[in-house]
């Protein structure tokens, strides 16, 4: 039965992965502009990188299928067009070349991915903890004060975007805590303790803001997801059976209420780094997520193509590693 | 219908109505009530660039040194335009698509159920980034893209509802004295689905409306237009070094209105479509699950149905 | 051995005290069984609940005491009260509701209740567990199953195998057979008496199922809209029922005897908690009803050595 639920999911997953593939290609190649196309014609580009480009995005041949080799006879040889040199760049880890400064993008991106790897991953761990923690607190004191309180800050925080508390706190921070960048240019040798603590110290606001938008979500939602499970009759029968508040709520009611909670981290990880983009471009955060923000503004497509594959990807096979999780830890799932 | 008159009696939908209300007061009347226009061109000195607030400029003015209080007002416009208009589309697909699986189910249901999952597994903001950033920017463009990402909810939803009124007496009534089936969802199914749409519809316009402002902040905006992110993104760029935070935070502290004001308005009307459940979908955990995401069959006993 | 008096309970909604309970009295002795018996939203529930004070944040026991072997048990600290839970007084829900952790092992949730008030070691427990599992006809390796694992009828009876951990004197069964059929019903029936026998224990059944009641209880309380229609013990409950409602009651239930005649129910409904009238409660659909009935509600009164009625016209 678990195995069964897991072919599914993994089917499903790989399916997306496919999906999401051809559709990066497409987007690049057929929405007008053809900006590939385009990337071929920047006059900023040397020849040599022209040349480069062309052979390897095989921009003189057909798009889709080789149609006139096709009608010859020729069935490898139709498969010689652009997307089928994509698919074989693709395989190889080879996804272009920078428009904006003849960086590799593969390079450029695998240079990058483990800052936003790191913010993401503080932030979350600070959104689940504080979440869990805050929406424990209000559904045991429901309709008190300290619940209204929780649900108005939840409330608030949820309407607000990502960005403009990025922003908030970033003027509020001013002199206190570094503002922008991974590190303050000169201060620490790379790679020594007092590097790291500059790090750290620049991680702080951009993992708060991440941290704190995400948390609203949690907490709101594991708050009614305890009050839900208070009201079920196992909880009834536990307190028939004379246990202590705090033994109902951590033996019985905790496990249950959290159960939902993994799904639904899985289902907002795409928010997150819709999330991550706007913090590390509020707080030049050196990631993807800046990346993406200046390959925007520079029209650098080949970045912006690998960059949107590379999210994409993570956030399918993180989607895929919750829902193993959730098969772990549900009885209902793992064994009938 | 009359159930609305009970939402007069929640003050957090009170609330939200009367900031709502304000916000539309702006964005109807906005060329008579704001001092200066915005979209004009003004001469200006050395001086006035991001000049702070004083008694001619509320909020004083911005990179181009025009009136920020009058682009505050005018801003409102975009937003609720496009925060309206996007989530019509995208309800109006989402109750589309959620009625016919529902309705039908089977192999109809699973393909459309199938799509839906994979625009949901599929991150939002990077999917909008890059088609705008390749199709170019404009107004329509980024109502279309923020619709056509945002049906995916209100689809489970309208589905999940029909399934549970698929099932009841006068559906079947109606079958057996020969409805057809166009007859049945648009007179007997819709209508029972309706009160549930328009709350989640209220809630859609705030998750639109702050898509676009994410979407203008990030330079995916409508270059021609007054957005509140666009001058987020103006502001971001020029204005925090010089502090100028007269510019940088009333756009954001607007936007904050507008979508507090639509979720208390959404939470009340769902506890009045819904009484039963004690806190919206949106934050039910085992509701949001289940809409989402197809529950292994062995748990799905358990689980209530919304 | 238990005593309930003048026992009565408010709910409140939006602010206003609903009387759920009003003025309820009877007594349980050692060993013998009672039935607390009436429609839905009668107070059985509510009373039965208040008898471990498990009552939800709305339920307020206004007056009354319940005595335990002489202790006031209202009048205890919420600590104190925890103790008398299940080891004294024991409670098993209808299977059917999700009254067992649906992520937890049969055997551990056993085992917490063993533990809680006993102080035994893993082992102890755990041997404790099978004892308890045997005892209701539950093979002890299930006890590393879960819930959804098991069978309606066996959810009970595991829940029945919990409530013995503490070997307490009472065993209050909430409508243990409803939702079962019939085949498991008389299972669990079978088991309860087997237990009642074996282990010397008093049973309050709560049920609506009058079949129940004559097969296990040995006395009756009959509620409704919560104050009581009637009490004693069963055989005169079921022959000499002195209260109107009673009758209709026991005429509403098919006889084997006499399948031909026809069903009869009780039309009408009780009258909402928040509407109740000041007279008899039952009097709108009572056949025997007066003036009197409707202005001056009936007091509880021993008609017979041990049979109460609260009736203005009981029969005899």
């Amino acid at each position: 039965m678990q195995f069964d639920y897991l072919l599914r999911k993994v089917f499903f997953a790989v399916i997306t992965l496919i999906v999401v593939i051809v559709f990066n290609f497409f987007l690049f190649r057929i929405l007008p502009g053809d900006p590939v196309k385009l990337l071929f014609r920047n006059p900023r580009l040397t020849r040599e990188a022209q040349e480069l480009i062309r052979v390897q995005f095989g921009l003189d041949k057909p798009v889709w299928l080789n149609t006139e080799r096709l009608s010859a006879g020729d069935i490898p040889g139709a498969l010689d067009s652009q997307f089928t040199a994509y698919i074989h760049n693709l395989l190889q880890g080879e996804l272009g070349v920078s428009f904006a400064n003849r960086q590799k993008v593969g390079e450029l991106l695998s240079e990058r991915v483990w800052r936003t790897v790191l913010l993401v991953f503080s932030g979350e761990l600070m959104a689940i903890v504080l979440g869990v923690m805050i929406g424990l607190v209000a559904a045991w004191r429901r309709g008190t004060k300290v619940d209204s309180a929780a649900l108005f800050i939840g409330l608030l925080t949820w309407a607000l975007p990502t960005f403009f508390l990025g922003i908030i706190l970033l003027i509020l921070a001013r002199g206190i805590l570094p503002t922008g960048g991974m590190v303050t240019p000169g201060l620490a040798e790379e790679g020594s303790l007092e590097y790291w603590v500059d790090v750290g110290r620049h991680l702080i606001l951009p993992t708060l803001t991440l941290a704190v938008v995400s948390a609203s979500g949690y907490m709101l939602i594991m708050r009614s997801s305890v009050v839900e499970v208070l009201s079920e009759a196992y909880i009834l029968t536990a307190k028939a059976k004379g246990l202590s508040n705090t033994r109902i709520l951590f033996s019985h009611a905790l496990k249950n209420a959290m159960l939902p909670m993994v799904t639904i981290i899985a289902l907002t990880l795409g928010y997150v780094v819709g999330g991550a983009i706007q913090v590390e471009t509020v707080f030049s955060w050196p990631g993807i997520g800046r990346l993406i923000y200046d390959s925007v503004a520079k029209q650098d497509y080949p970045v912006l193509q690998g960059a949107f594959l590379l999210l994409a990807i993570s956030v399918i096979l993180a989607n895929l590693t919750a829902d193993v999780l959730y098969s772990m830890i549900d009885p209902r799932v793992k064994v009938t | 219908m009359k159930q609305f008159k009970l939402f007069w009696h929640k003050p957090g939908g009170v609330i939200g109505a009367v900031m709502l209300l304000v916000v539309l007061f702006a964005a109807i009347f906005a060329p008579w009530i704001s001092p200066y226009d915005p979209y004009e061109r003004v001469q200006v000195e050395a001086d006035d660039i991001l000049a702070p607030p004083d008694s001619e400029h509320l909020l004083g003015r911005d990179d181009a040194g025009k009136d920020v209080w009058s682009q505050l007002i005018h801003g409102a416009r975009v937003s609720l335009l496009v925060g309206f208009t996007a989530s019509f589309v995208s309800m109006f697909i989402g109750t589309t698509v959620g009625l016919i699986a529902g309705y039908f189910g089977g192999k109809l249901d699973n393909f459309l159920m199938r799509i839906v999952d994979f625009l949901l597994v599929i991150p939002d903001l990077p999917l909008a980034l890059v088609i705008i950033a390749v199709w170019g920017r404009g107004l329509w463009k980024v109502i279309l893209v923020i619709s056509l990402l945002g049906w995916t909810y209100t689809a489970r939803l309208v589905r999940s509802q029909t399934l549970s009124i698929k099932e009841r007496q006068f559906i079947l009534r109606a079958r057996a004295i020969g409805a057809n089936h166009r007859r049945i969802i648009i007179n007997h199914v819709l209508p029972m689905v309706l009160p549930l749409i328009m709350a989640q519809a209220v809630l859609d316009i705030s998750a639109s409306i702050l898509a676009e402002a994410s979407l203008s902040f990030l330079g995916l905006g409508d270059p021609t237009l007054i957005t509140w992110g666009n001058m987020l993104n103006f502001a971001f760029e020029r204005a925090v070094s010089r502090q100028a935070w007269w510019f940088l935070l009333p756009p954001g502290f607007a936007i904050l209105w507008v979508t507090l004001a639509l979720i208390l308005i959404g939470t009340s009307l769902e506890e009045i479509v819904n009484p039963r459940i004690k806190s919206h979908h949106l934050f039910n955990a085992s509701r949001m699950v289940s809409l989402i995401l197809p529950v292994p069959p062995s748990a799905e006993a358990v689980k209530e149905e919304p | 051995m238990l005593e309930v008096r003048d026992l009565s309970i408010d709910y409140l909604s939006n602010g206003e005290p609903l009387h759920a309970v009003e003025n309820v009295s009877f007594k349980l002795e050692r060993g013998r069984s009672l039935a607390l018996v009436g429609e839905s939203g009668c107070g059985k529930t509510t009373t039965m609940l208040s008898l471990l004070r498990l009552l939800p944040a709305e339920g307020r026991i206004v007056s009354g005491q319940i005595l335990y072997d002489g202790v006031d048990l209202l009048q205890l600290s919420e600590r104190e009260m925890r103790r008398y839970r299940w080891n004294g007084i024991a409670i098993v829900f209808q299977g059917a509701m999700n009254a067992l952790n649906p992520v937890r092992k049969i055997g551990d949730q056993i085992a917490e209740a063993v533990q809680l008030h006993d102080r035994l070691d893993n082992r102890e427990a755990r041997q404790r567990v099978g004892e308890l599992m045997e005892m209701v006809g539950i093979a002890p390796e299930r006890a590393r199953q879960y819930p959804h694992q098991f069978s309606g009828g066996m959810r009970q009876r595991a829940m029945i195998a919990m409530s013995l951990a503490c070997n307490p004197d009472i065993l209050i069964a909430d409508e243990p057979t409803t939702a079962l059929d019939v085949m498991i019903q008389a299972q669990i029936l079978d088991l309860l008496q087997k237990l009642q026998s074996q282990l010397g224990l008093s049973i309050v059944l709560v049920t609506h199922d009058l079949g129940v009641v004559a097969e296990l209880c040995d006395d009756v309380l009959v509620m409704y809209a919560g104050k009581v229609a009637e009490y004693g013990d069963v055989d005169t409950i079921f022959n000499n029922p002195a209260h109107p409602y009673t009758r209709r009651l026991l005429e509403a239930f098919p006889d084997v005897d006499s399948p031909t005649s026809t069903l009869a129910s009780i039309p009408g409904y009780p009258p909402p908690l928040d509407k109740l009238p000041v007279g008899c409660r039952f009097e709108p659909r009572c056949y025997r009803k007066s003036e009197l009935c409707a202005a001056v509600s009936p007091d509880v009164l021993e008609i017979k050595p041990r049979h109460f009625v609260a009736c203005h016209h009981a029969e005899d």
